[in-house]
């Protein structure tokens, strides 16, 4: 006999907007608010100090001469330590982007955030972070395009991945 | 190995947006067809794997434990894996160390999802999976890792979005032939072009919705197997790898952990050219590019060429390599963990000669079946003959 024989139907009952909006079923509400405080960690608090100076500074390996961005106290690929603190540019050059018509939850936006992969001059090629963009056309934007960061002013800069405010394009692309 | 390990039964439930069942209920019901078409009781398993992915979906932490009774698993030796998206072809590879070790000849795994009770949106369990410092600030949602990858892809090899609709028309196509599919439809690709720009070039039907539902199968060593079926599907090959949760510093063109977990399940199948040598492919599919992209990483496809075949027609059921003749995850739906399961029902039905208006045209002998997931990090493959 075959298997498929013995499947008269596939279970489950769907619940439809319908069902919910008429109160055909009960429903049961809970937010949870827990709240927590993390440690950036030895790389990144250094990482985030320099973002308040208006740096950039990443991470380099000496074993596979790799400058990393961002910066981490071992690399990953030799398994050691890394061995010292390289200042990086803040320029560099878009990899990929997108138009993000939605938010963190999925609601719309009613102005799109541009969002990109900004691989920075001085790491090692295809080290890239991931960044806002602006001062820019939607339309205008593309990969290989050169960028540079846009900061916020040093009386508002709090040491946050934010002190950069997005990237801008630089000259002619 | 010990011991070979085959497939001798699988059963799911429909893939709904929202679902009254549980995920106890969901996990029973897929559970106990499992068991049903393998001809067995919950006394002749010896092992259980469970499969599901973000516990922030059901707001319930240690959603293992909580499934436990509804998987069969009471008293037994159970064990929860996770790799986010790839759960569900992980999991079949959890049962796989079970059987192929020799530690037991019989093992049921089960993948379930809810994705539903989540407010506003189910995406929203995403967001904690991008760096708490570096990332997070700047406003993520999930449809960034996707968004930027395609771009990405588009770029490097030229693909338009037209050539890459081709795919959710295909998909979304076949699952009308799916009994428990969620978005079974005859579209078009100006229908996806003209569709809503969620995350450009993101649009909304480039991508499966969120969905409940649970899968499952039950694995039985090479002497149990042929005591209880005639037809048994052999699990010949199985691999796994992970990259780095630094998304941004890889090559977003070409997912290189796919191609090691392929060459990890080919090897172990024998499998030398797969191109050749895989009859049909249950790629994973959460979004239309993803496929042509895993198709690349496994090997079905040189880079950048995947576009071409499935704008040719190649990967079409009635084509000469079949990808997602379920209707993948794009048509029958994508409750994340169940979602992977699914397409390992899928390829033990079509080797089967089961898989009804499903079933793919040519003899297939070989088949694949392929899961990803987390911040763009994850490959899992399984290699299944007849």
């Amino acid at each position: 006999m075959k298997l498929s024989q013995k499947i008269t139907s596939y279970p489950g009952h769907e619940i439809t907007p319908e069902d919910v909006k008429d109160g055909k079923y009960l429903d049961v509400v809970y937010k949870f608010e827990p709240k927590y405080s993390w440690a950036a960690g030895v790389a990144i608090s250094r990482f985030l100090a320099d973002l308040k100076e208006g740096r950039i500074i990443a991470r380099k390996c000496m074993n596979c001469e790799r400058i990393l961005v961002p910066p981490r106290m071992y690399c990953e690929k030799c398994f050691r330590p890394t061995d010292e603190w390289v200042h990086i540019k803040d320029t560099g050059t878009v990899n990929t982007y997108s138009i993000s018509h939605v938010g963190t939850d999925a609601r719309r936006l009613k102005t799109p955030i541009l969002v990109a992969v900004v691989d920075l001059d001085g790491a090692t090629p295809g080290m890239g972070i991931l960044h806002n963009l602006g001062e820019i056309e939607p339309s205008k934007i593309k990969v290989g395009m050169k960028v540079k960061a846009v900061w916020k002013s040093s009386s508002e800069r709090q040491g946050a991945i934010t002190d950069i405010r997005y990237f801008k394009p630089v000259g002619e692309e | 190995m010990k011991n070979r390990v085959a497939i001798i039964g699988a059963g799911m439930t429909l893939f709904r947006r929202r679902m009254l069942e549980s995920p106890k209920e969901l996990s029973f019901e897929a559970t106990r067809m499992a068991l049903d078409s393998a001809g067995l009781e919950l006394r002749d398993i010896q092992s259980v794997v469970s499969g599901s992915a973000p516990d922030a979906f059901d707001g319930m932490h240690m959603k293992g434990e909580y499934l436990l009774d509804g998987m069969g698993g009471i008293g037994k030796p159970n064990q929860r894996v996770y790799v986010g998206g790839g759960t569900g072809v992980f999991t079949p590879i959890g049962g796989w160390w079970n059987v192929a070790s020799g530690m037991y000849d019989t093992c049921l795994c089960v993948a379930e999802e809810k994705m539903s009770p989540l407010h506003p949106h189910p995406q929203y369990a995403f967001w904690s999976i991008f760096d708490q410092i570096l990332e997070r600030p700047l406003g993520t949602t999930l449809l960034w890792i996707f968004s930027l990858e395609m771009r990405r892809y588009m770029h490097k090899y030229g693909i338009k979005e037209e050539e890459i609709a081709t795919v959710s028309v295909k998909n979304k196509g076949n699952a009308v032939d799916h009994p428990c599919a969620q978005l079974g439809a005859k579209i078009t690709v100006d229908d996806v072009m003209n569709s809503e720009p969620i995350c450009w070039p993101v649009k909304r039907l480039d991508v499966s919705p969120p969905s409940d539902g649970a899968a499952a199968v039950v694995l039985a060593s090479e002497k149990v197997a042929k005591t209880l079926t005639d037809q048994p599907v052999w699990l010949d090959g199985v691999g796994w790898t992970l990259d780095s949760t630094h998304w941004t510093n890889r090559d977003l063109a070409y997912p290189e952990y796919v191609e090691k977990a392929a060459w990890m399940a080919y090897k172990m199948a024998g499998i030398k050219k797969p191109r050749k040598e895989i009859d049909i492919a249950e790629v994973y599919d959460p979004f239309d590019y993803k496929e042509l992209h895993h198709m690349e990483g496994l090997q079905l496809a040189g880079k950048g060429e995947a576009a071409k075949m499935a704008v040719d027609g190649v990967t079409q059921r009635d084509g000469d390599l079949p990808v997602c003749p379920s209707g993948g995850l794009l048509g029958v739906g994508n409750p994340i963990a169940a979602a992977g399961m699914m397409k390992i029902c899928e390829v033990f039905w079509q080797l089967r000669g089961e898989a009804g208006k499903r079933q793919v045209k040519k003899d297939a002998r070989t088949g694949l079946a392929q899961a990803w997931g987390d911040l763009m990090q994850v490959g899992t493959v399984a290699v299944m003959r007849s």
